[in-house]
Formats: C-alpha cells, structure tokens, sequence
C-alpha cells in the first residue's frame, strides 16, 4: 500500500478498502514502543466521571494524574464548579514505602468539610495499585463517618486501556443508582447516558426531549448532578450515546432494573434526527410525543438548512481523515461530512471492536484507509498519499495537521463549540469551512510522497 | 465566579494539594530528551503517562510531541517491564529509527524497580541496538520533586552518557540553558554568538518545538543538540550552568567527570541577571563585551527609565517553577515592584527559599513565600489582600479572573496563548518584552478603570 514501515505486530491493524478480504484485528493492548495515540483506565474513568459538578474528585497519586487532568475538558455546569479543582494526595516517596492511606483519609475529610460535596469519587492511580492501599476501606470508612457516598474508583493505569476506565467509571457511578427517590418521575422519562456536555451540548440537546414532552432524569455526565444520578434509575429509558464509554453503565441499569437502552448519536442531522425519533418510538402509546418530534425535527433542520445550503459548495469533493477515539463518533463524522459533500478517505478509531471496524467498513468507499490505534507517522503518510484536506481527531494530532498545511477540526478535548445536535451540525460545517478554505494553506506547499 | 469554592480562611493542610503548581517528573525528562537531535524520548510506565505528557506538551508548544511507551499491562506490572523494554527497544529502532532513545520512568516503573541500564545492556547483547545510536535512561520518579528535576535528571543524564574527555581542550563553552522556552536557548547562543564564544547548549529544543510550518511532517525536527557535540562537552573549556535547580546537577557531573569547571548562575532574566550571563561568559571564555551587547543594554535601561513610576510599589503575585520565580522576583524587586505572594509547586528546598527570602528582604509590607506550595493557598492569600498584578502560567487566568487582576503568562504551561516559544524573556531583548508586558499589563488597566475625567492620551 505504501512505502512506510509498519511493526508487523501492527499489519492486521490497517486496512485498504477493496484491496483485500477484511478482518480488522482490534481490541488489542498497544504494543510496546509504538507511538500510539492512546491513553490510560484512569484517563477513561476521570473523563467519563469528571462533569459531575457537585461531587469532589480526589485523584489518589502523584501530582502528575492530578496536574494533567486539571479541567481538562470544557464540560460545562449550570451551578457547582467542584468539579473544576484539581485535588490530588501529592503522593511522595515516603507514601510509597510506608503507604499512603492515612494521607487519603486526612484529605478526604478535610475535602468533605470543607466543600460538603453530595457524593465524592476517589481515583486510584498507577501507583496505588502497586503499593496496594486499601482505597475501598478508607472511602467505606470516610463514607460512613460524613455520610456521603464515597466511591472509589479503580483506574489504575496500567489495568488496560481508556475503555476498561470507562467500565471503572460505571461501576462507581452504578453505585448511587438506585439510592434516590422515584416518585416524581413521568414515564415518559429518559436518562441521558454518554453526553459530557462539552461547550453546553447537553443542554440543547436537554432541550430537544424536553420540548417533545420527555423528562430528562439525569444526563450522564454533562452538568451532572449526584442526585440526578441516584433517582436515574426511575427513568424509563436509557438513551446512550458513544460506543464506549456508557454502555457498561446501560447494561448494568438493563439487568438490575429493568431499564432498557438505545444507542444514538447526536452528530449530524440525520444521527440527530434519528435518536430523537428512536425516543419517541420508544413512548409509542403516547402519541403526541411522536407528532411534536417531527414538528421540532423540521423546525430545527429548516433553520440550519439554508447556511448549511451555502457552505455545502465549497466543500464538495474535499478529502477528509478521520481519526478519533471511539468508532460511533467515526460513523456520526462520515455521515455528516457526506452530508457536506465531502469524502472520507482515512477512518480510525483508538478503541473501535471487529463490530464497529465492520460497520466502518460498510459504511467507507472502496479506497478507504482503516486503521485501529495508529500512529503519528502511519497517519502523516496516509494523509499526504489520500490527499486529505481536512484532519479530524484530538489535541495530538492537531499540530500534525497543521504542519502539514491541511485543516483541523477537534472532536474531543479542545472542542471550544457545541457540536453536536442542529445548530452543532452548522457549527461543524462552519468550523470544517473556516479551516478547509482557510487563506493560510496557501502559504505553504503541501507534501507529496518522493 | 469560576473558584467559588475557594475560601479566605486557611487551613493548615498536609495530605492534600489542591490545584498544583507544579506537574511531575517525567514530562521534565521528556522535554530535555526533545532538546537532543534525532531522540525519541520513551516512557517506562503504563499507556497514560506519555500520552498526558504529550498532550500537555503538544498545547503548550503547539507542536507535534513524538515519544513512545513500554504500554504497562498488569502483568508487566508484576512481573517487571524488561520484557516490554525489549520490545520497545527493537520496535523504536526498527519503525522509527531514531538517533536516540532517552528512556525515562514512571512512578510505576520506578516502584516496581525495573534496573534500566541492565534491560538496556541486554537489548544491546541481544543485536536491538543498531551500531552508531543510543539508548540513554533517567531515573524520574513521579513521587519525588517535580517536573523540574525530571528536566534536571534527563540533563544530567547527557553527560553521564556521552560527555567524554580526550585530555584535549577546545575552546569552547558548554551552556546549560535551563527549563526555558526553545526561543530563550535560541537568544542565549546568540548572546554568546555576540560575544564570539563558540558554544554547546544541552538541551536544546529550539528549532524543534518551535520550528516553521513546511508543509511536511517531521519525526525528528532539524533542531536539538548532535551527539557528537554532546561527547565534546567534556573539552570545553568551562560550562555556564543557568538555573541552580534544573542545569545545576549536570553542571556539577560534567565537572567531576571530565574536569570542565562551571558556573552557575541564575536564569537570564531581567537586567541584572543578564549583566551577570555576559560577566560570567566573559570571564570563562576570556572576551570583551561587544558594542552590541552594551547597546541593547542601554536600550533596556532606556525603558526602564522612560516609565519607571509606573512600576513603582505594584505589588505582585508570583507563581511558577523555582528557578524562573527567583529570577523574576529580583527583576522585579530591581523595578521597585513588590513581590508580595511567592509561590513554587516544586519541592525546591529550604536554600531556595532562604534565597528568596533574601531577595526580597527590603520589600516593602510582608511578603508571603510557599515552598513547596498549591494555587489554592495563593488564591486565599490574594482574596485576603489583592495585588495589583499576576504572574504566572494559564492556569492563573481563573484567580486572575474572579478577583479582576492584571495577569501576565508565564511559564509551563500556557495553554491558550502563543508567543511564548517565539519570543524571549531572557536577556536584554526579553527583559524589553517582559518590560512590555507588565506595563501593558498595568496601563490597560489604568485606562480600562480611570474615569473619563482622568483618561488621558499620553500615559
């Protein structure tokens, strides 16, 4: 396919569309040495939890874990801002030798009574797994002393990948649910599940079901609420949004509770138009609701439509990667650059299974690169050989992009805008625009393979 | 209100830091090892360590980061991560052919006690070491001191690894630039360059995460110091070592492995500290100070004496890593400006803050030093009693925000702004943009909040 070197470990990792039969091999730890674009369990439990805004999360490690997740992500609160301070143990050598539990007890306590937090998360990292303290004594025992759940939760990095962190997240969160009460709650309710309102997406899309007639119970993180999260389990769906990071949870509520689940996404007209009929579906003996859903599904494409219409042209024909942690997000992207009138010439994903990597498949042009946990140097290649205009991925492979004289577009850490729901679809468009045509790439010659 | 839920009232706290100033050590080693030409820095540790540490320097630097890792799984965990090393080792060299692998460790690692240079010996009897490259290793602790002894150890490192000496000496200065920006290293040689001094700075990161846009995407930038210069370091004739806490240790190594005597000094900061990088180069390397040096002097002071009332009696609050905190303190303690919060993150040591004690002994009003300590405490001291302006990295915008406070970035990391690889703080030519700053910083200020009555056109 090209003339670049790739680990032999990693062959069954790409794939040329049409070249050859197809059999994604996935799921796989990253091997040793390689540059993977791929973080840690703690990184996924610390994402998936961090917008719960009146909780404290005490990360229980050395500064680092702590330092490098501080406010990370614009996940925005409609009240508390707990969620925004970075409170760590500071673990230091003589913690490591001796352990570090009394540290753990101390700054627990201090942290409860000062900030009476509704619920508190600690997060073990590397480091507490290896000296082995007894992090779920300490918080049992914090926990019965302030009387506030205090959940800890199990990411120490090394246990896996961003995925398994996501799983830590759920069994910590699957804790509170359950505790609260249900009485209020309509049946025609949802829980929102895998929506971290990043650059308030959270509440349009809050808005969206509120307007069909649906109660929103809890959003699962985005401008969480612990007493949201205790009552979730009177909500007579579960709308989950992304491949990983909620399923676990939905799963978990499914078996013990009886909520049943569906997955959406809520990028791109059609995926959006899709989830809010799915719910509605869902509440088929109340049928006011299905008749509202089309009635806010016209209004919102009919005002987004006519800009959409306007930049459509100048985007018709370019060539887009994508590169992004988990897969559905890739589905969504496809769908909408299409929409646009754009190719899709590279997709990949840092945790996508053989399901999604077949779905991926189905859903790409013959001529498509699919790759599974690539690597700076497999990406640059691809882009220059795919003559990519436009690079969609995170905060590390932006400035590969922008070396390279394409456009950019964040779709994880960075992300400034809603981009989800009608008015994040124009958004996208806006943003993939501004960069794609932007003035800039003609001061700089693009690469071309020698 | 961003921190509304800081207090004023404090409370002594010793289990706990809340918004740190400070990260820890490897993302230290992980920069130095950037500053060697054709390195690809490795992490021992599990998967979220490099990717945070590249992360982090990918916002600061807005460039591409390139490193690698041993990928930790739980049996490497407990078992030891030779295994993983091995395979790095082999797979770095085969796929990315780097020059150099500079391997640094993580707590994980660390704890575990994985032996570095014995996995490497190994890698090297086993054939995984191509003839002609290196693998160089740093011991970084997460649970001990800070990103700013990661830096120190990686550089340390370079010489425990390469500097040799032949018994033959050169003239040449060896220069220890310090935990500066790549735009800093790039005007502390040619301050040298200026003086006629032939130099070797290690590490050196400009051109590397400061380098142009081509079009072309570069695994190992055209920046960063050769190994071949790296072995000569040890027939220079001196070493100029900026920065006590971060250039500091490999000063001394290089001094007693190869007998190149040096000196340490501050970071290049400000006008006194800068007069003190020419005295000292001029000494060691036995030149005169060029007509170009005195004239950007003169130019400095020039703006000093032009709005020295503005400067007068502001009190400031100061955070940031050890070695850029006590240089800045003198600059601005040198503009009759009151430094009255100090606080370093990093475990700096009770010399450190003896020294800035000392520095700041006829400050007017009590000054507040916290060695180590957190932005918390800073938050509350300024809630107690404002200052009139902040310094410090982005992270200080949210305090500079809910308290309405002058701010000017500085340090690691900024994240939001760009500039800072670009454009120097240090010497004469960065004294004049620090001098900028601050009085932008002031005067918009005085403009943004006089009445219309006391708006006035000329300042």
């Amino acid at each position: 396919m090209t003339s670049i070197p790739i680990l032999r470990e990693r062959e069954g990792q790409i794939y040329q569309k049409g070249r050859e039969p197809f059999k994604m091999s996935c799921g796989k730890h990253s091997l040793a040495g390689s540059v993977s674009q791929r973080a840690c369990v703690f990184c996924g439990s610390r994402v998936v939890l961090y917008p719960i805004a009146d909780a404290l999360h005490l990360i229980h490690g050395p500064i680092g874990c702590a330092a490098y997740t501080w406010d990370i992500r614009g996940a925005l609160s409609s009240g508390p801002t707990l969620h925004r301070y970075s409170f760590s143990t500071d673990l230091r050598e003589k913690d490591v030798i001796f352990g570090g539990e009394k540290k753990l007890y101390s700054a627990l306590c201090q942290l409860i009574d000062a900030h009476q937090p509704k619920a508190a998360f600690v997060y073990s990292t590397c480091i507490v797994g290896i000296i082995g303290d007894d992090v779920e004594a300490v918080c049992k025992k914090v926990a019965k002393e302030k009387g506030i759940p205090v959940l800890p939760v199990h990411s120490e990095g090394f246990k896996g990948t961003k995925k398994d962190g996501y799983q830590a997240a759920c069994d910590a969160l699957f804790k509170l649910v359950g505790e609260g009460p249900t009485e209020a709650v309509s049946p025609c309710s949802i829980n929102i599940l895998g929506e971290f309102n990043i650059g308030g997406e959270a509440w349009m899309i809050r808005d969206y079901y509120k307007r069909m007639g649906v109660e929103v119970v809890s959003v699962m993180t985005g401008d969480g609420r612990v007493d949201d999260v205790r009552r979730s389990h009177g909500a007579a769906l579960n709308v989950v949004q992304c491949s990983g990071a909620m399923t676990f949870l939905a799963e978990m509520m499914k078996e013990r509770f009886g909520t049943p689940y569906i997955r959406v996404s809520y990028f791109g007209l059609e995926d959006q138009s899709k989830a809010l009929y799915d719910v509605a579906a869902h509440f088929s003996d109340h049928p006011e609701i299905m008749a509202k859903t089309r009635e806010i599904v016209r209004e919102e494409i009919s005002a987004v439509y006519p800009e959409l219409q306007r930049i459509k042209p100048d985007l018709e024909g370019k060539r887009a990667a994508i590169y992004v942690g988990g897969a559905f997000k890739a589905f969504s992207l496809i769908k909408a650059l299409r929409y646009l009138g754009m190719d899709v010439v590279l997709a990949g994903s840092q945790t996508g299974n053989e399901a999604d990597y077949e779905m991926l498949r189905d859903m790409c042009d013959d001529g498509t690169v699919i790759l599974d946990d690539a690597n700076p140097l497999e990406l640059s290649k691809y882009i220059i050989e795919k003559k990519a205009d436009l690079f969609i991925g995170g905060v590390k492979e932006r400035p590969i992009a922008f070396k390279m004289g394409i456009g950019f577009c964040d779709h994880n850490h960075e992300r400034k805008i809603p981009l989800a729901g009608y008015e994040g679809m124009l958004n996208f468009a806006r943003e993939v625009h501004a960069t794609v045509t932007s003035p800039v790439w003609k001061f700089a010659p693009k690469a071309v393979i020698s | 209100m961003l921190l509304r839920h800081t207090t004023t009232e404090i409370k002594e706290r010793k289990a706990l830091t809340v918004n740190p100033a400070k990260t820890c050590q490897p993302i230290g080693a992980m920069y130095a090892s950037l500053g060697i030409h054709g390195c690809l820095p490795h992490s021992h540790g599990s998967q979220g360590c490099y990717a945070y540490h590249r992360s982090a320097l990918t916002r600061h630097y807005k460039e591409p980061v390139l490193a690698a890792t041993s990928a930790f799984t739980e049996g490497a965990s407990v078992f030891g991560g030779q295994a993983n090393l091995l395979q790095a080792i082999d797979n770095m060299f085969t796929v990315y052919n780097p020059d150099v692998i500079a391997v640094h460790t993580t707590c994980l690692s660390e704890t575990i006690g994985d032996d570095i240079p014995q996995i490497v010996n190994k890698a090297r009897a086993e054939g995984k070491v191509p003839e002609g490259k290196y693998v160089i290793h740093t011991n970084t602790p997460s649970y001990v001191g800070s990103h700013v002894d990661g830096f120190a150890n990686m550089t340390r490192s370079m010489v425990d690894y390469f500097s040799e000496s032949t018994g033959h000496k050169e003239k040449t200065i060896n220069l220890i630039p310090g935990y500066v920006e790549p735009c800093d290293m790039e005007e502390i040689r040619r301050i040298a360059g200026e003086l006629g001094i032939r130099t070797i700075m290690f590490p050196d990161t400009s051109k590397v995460l400061n380098g142009p846009m081509t079009g072309k995407y570069r695994m190992y930038p055209e920046g960063g110091v050769t190994t071949d210069a790296l072995k000569k370091t040890g027939d220079s004739m001196g070493t100029v070592a900026m920065g006590a806490l971060a250039s500091g240790p490999a000063a001394r190594a290089l001094d007693a492995k190869c007998k190149v005597p040096c000196e340490i000094i501050d970071l290049p900061i400000g006008l006194h500290a800068t007069d003190m990088l020419i005295d000292t180069l001029r000494q060691v390397a036995g030149v005169n100070v060029p007509e170009s040096l005195t004239f950007e002097r003169g130019q400095m002071v020039d703006i000093i004496s032009d709005m020295h009332q503005y400067f007068y009696g502001k009190r400031v609050g100061l955070v940031g890593d050890p070695d850029q905190v006590l240089a800045l303190t003198k600059f601005l303690v040198s503009l009759d400006m009151c430094p009255a919060y100090i606080i370093t993150g990093t475990p700096a040591g009770k010399k450190y803050e003896k020294a800035l004690r000392e520095v700041t002994k006829d400050v007017p009003g009590e000054v507040k030093i916290k060695v180590p300590g957190d932005m918390l405490l800073f938050h509350q001291w300024i809630k107690q009693e404002p200052v009139d302006l902040l310094i410090g990295n982005t992270y200080v915008k949210y305090i500079a925000r809910d308290e309405d406070i002058p701010f000017i970035r500085h340090g690691f990391p900024i994240l939001d702004r760009v500039g800072h690889s670009y454009f120097p703080t240090v010497g004469y030519r960065g004294g004049m943009r620090l001098l900028e700053k601050i009085l932008d910083a002031l005067l918009d200020r005085k403009d943004r909040d006089s009445t219309d009555i006391e708006f006035e056109l000329v300042m």
